[in-house]
């Protein structure tokens, strides 16, 4: 229990389950995570990984049905979320964990002033008037790079990039103890992306707010985070400080994301990718759900999800190779030619 | 079915050889209730037979507009496009016909822009119907046996549909049905943007290798500045309608001298953490609206170093040295920034 007192948010063996036409979809399947006071993480992963599931998950807003959370725990602040009440819930959703989604162009209402949709937030967690919230709002509007001034003006009066910080005030308005922000940038051009990017940083160092970054981007998660989780086929494969899985990525799937990316400082022809896709979510493979792709795979791999192993302190691989044989020994960090420089 | 393929011998080379596109003094104009927007704003860029053309840009830059003037899927406001030499501006409906069994475009969206009630046969062998390209099925239907192939789609998907398969695998159809007229020049719009990372590095390579094998010439849009160096020989640089900078994708990238692709290069958030947090040039504001632009060089309310004289006089595209087009008063390298 000592590590639930550290830890704000401890996930254990999460499975959060969807039941569809086509079969039961696992879209989480027995995942591990926590995240200390203060640090950044980045979940990584591809379309239908089950970043966003997770996500939802901590909210307590999966939709049931057709989803439901099959198994695990998770404590936020040493709590069980699962335990809490609607009422509860409800105080935390906003109040002590917010959440930014990915696309500003359709998480605002489009007939509320800016100014209001922030002091709607602050009226429901926080004992205050009406007048104070509405100074609150604008204060926030201040701390976000738009101009006070600009509070009374409605959604479409404002760009993507000025949208997604609206977003961001509303999220912080009640100094949460938990962010999510789920794609923050994704839906934005690239110099708005790097503003908002900027933005993000200067308020992590203000609020020192506990934020789980949600992208699949390793370039965007590599401006933010200080440490990183790579999520496959709804568990977690590899997680590290956010300089160790950069500089020596383990795991043979962290590994082809990586070398899936164009490399800005060589000239290649072809890149070096992963064959194949990932496995069908209503049947995933037996063991490890990397193998069918795996370039590693051996017989061990389909006999029982391999385990965490702590290849090196605070990096932790999931991966069978990581066990017994001297793990690591095939040096990927030479692969990648990241030695340079 | 292969096209004639003069000048494999051409590649890499577009100063001397006659390039197999051109566009001159090229204008789209859209009229809206607010007057006319500069989409494309006398844009003249040559591509040379076998290159591949990288075109970035961001949200409203026109990039998008251009590659569909280029190949004639709109019609331009004013100027010219040529291809071999030949205006396609003035085609009729027959030449506007051949002209398309040697042009093609693969699109964005391979989610959108498939028809969900045919299967991958029908759509694949669409083009060669509607262009008649063979007199019966039979012939049809080996050629589009060998588009699957070359495209990487196993032959048991034939019959499915659309709605039955991931990104990557619409995305081959998108490829296979602008083969499928064998043409010499391919507009890619987008073509992985909205792939995962591992698919969208698979569509990559399969791109690069049948330019290998069939010499396309490609022009490759993207907002994506990794992918775009990663596949293009020259890449062009448009902002708000107009060209601004156009060089050897190696050159571009390590000798930008436009602060605004100066500020686009320092954006793009690399892979890194050793490099990634320091020397980023942040942009004010956003990209204004291509609505009754400004006179004045397009990028003054936004650039780190502009003068007086930005705001009045437009800069227009010169050589500054070699292969390197610039459309700049006071460019980087001249202590402009």
């Amino acid at each position: 229990m000592d590590q639930q007192r550290e830890h704000i948010l401890d996930i254990r063996d999460l499975r959060v389950q969807y039941h569809t036409d086509t079969g039961l979809v696992k879209a989480v399947e027995g995942l591990n995570l926590s995240l200390a006071r203060g640090e950044t993480l980045g979940l990584v992963g591809e379309t239908g990984a089950g970043k966003t599931t997770t996500a939802l998950a901590i909210m307590q807003l999966i939709a049931s049905p057709p989803g439901r959370i099959a198994g695990g725990s998770i404590f936020f602040e040493g709590e069980d979320m699962l335990a809490k009440s609607e009422e509860e819930k409800r105080h935390i959703r906003g109040g002590k964990i917010a959440m930014i989604f990915q696309d500003p162009m359709t998480s605002l209402n489009p007939v509320l002033s800016v100014q209001e949709q922030i002091a709607e937030m602050i009226r429901l967690h926080q004992k205050v008037t009406d007048k104070e919230a509405l100074e609150k709002a604008r204060d926030m509007l201040g701390l976000v790079g738009l101009r006070p001034e600009r509070g009374p003006d409605y959604p479409h009066q404002f760009s993507g990039g000025m949208k997604q910080r609206v977003v961001i005030a509303i999220a912080l308005a009640c100094s949460p103890r938990l962010l999510i922000a789920d794609e923050p940038t994704t839906a934005l051009d690239v110099t708005i992306q790097a503003q908002i990017l900027e933005l993000m940083q200067q308020l992590k160092q203000h609020f020192n707010t506990a934020t789980i970054l949600i992208s699949h981007d390793l370039g965007v998660v590599a401006q933010l985070c200080d440490s990183v989780a790579i999520m496959y086929a709804g568990r977690i494969l590899e997680k590290a400080d956010a300089k160790s899985l950069y500089a020596n990525p383990q795991h043979p799937y962290t590994q082809g994301l990586f070398n899936s990316i164009p490399d800005m400082t060589k000239n290649v022809t072809r890149l070096n990718t992963i064959a194949g896709l990932p496995p069908d979510p209503t049947e995933l493979p037996p063991g490890c759900c990397f193998a069918p792709r795996c370039a590693h795979a051996s017989g061990a791999c389909s006999e029982g999800s391999p385990r965490m192993v702590e290849y090196k302190p605070g990096h932790f691989v999931a991966c069978s190779r990581m066990n017994g044989n001297g793990g690591g020994a095939l040096g990927p960090a030479e692969e990648r030619g990241q030695a340079h420089g | 079915m292969a096209p004639q393929r003069s000048a494999g011998k051409h590649m890499g080379n577009p100063t001397t050889a006659p390039p197999l596109v051109e566009t001159r003094g090229l204008k789209k104009y859209f009229s809206t209730p607010q007057g006319p927007l500069h989409a494309v704003d006398n844009v003249n860029i040559t591509i040379a037979r076998g290159e591949t053309l990288g075109l970035v840009g961001e949200s409203g830059c026109g990039k998008s507009t251009l590659g569909r003037v280029v190949i004639r899927l709109l019609n331009p406001t004013a100027g010219s496009v040529f291809l071999d030499g030949h205006d396609i501006v003035n085609y009729g409906k027959e030449e506007l016909r051949s002209f398309r069994r040697r042009a093609q475009m693969v699109f964005q969206d391979p989610y959108s822009s498939l028809n969900p009630r045919l299967s991958v046969e029908q759509l694949i062998s669409e083009p060669l119907r509607i262009h008649k390209v063979f007199p019966n099925e039979r012939e049809t239907s080996a050629r589009v046996k060998k588009l699957m192939d070359t495209v990487g789609l196993a032959q048991r998907l034939a019959t499915s549909f659309p709605h039955e398969l991931d990104g990557g695998r619409r995305q081959r159809i998108g490829v296979a049905r602008a083969l499928a007229l064998g043409p010499e020049f391919i507009v890619l719009d987008e073509p992985v943007s909205a792939l995962d990372v591992c698919v969208q590095a698979q569509i990559l390579n399969l791109l690069h290798d049948l330019k290998d094998e069939f010499q396309y010439t490609y022009l490759f849009i993207t907002h994506d500045l990794s992918v775009v160096r990663h596949i293009s020989n020259r890449i062009v640089v448009m902002y708000l309608g107009k060209v601004i900078e156009l060089a050897d994708h190696l050159e571009l990238f390590e000798n930008p001298q436009h602060p605004y692709t100066r500020a686009l290069l320092s954006a793009i958030p690399v892979p890194r953490v050793d490099i990634a947090r320091k020397g980023r040039i942040i942009l004010e504001g956003d990209v204004p609206s291509p609505v009754n632009p400004p006179a004045g060089c397009r990028f003054y309310g936004r650039c780190p170093s502009r003068q007086d004289i930005c705001a009045v006089n437009a800069p227009e595209l010169e050589e500054i040295s070699p292969d390197h087009f610039l459309a700049c008063h006071f460019p980087v390298s001249t202590g402009g920034n």
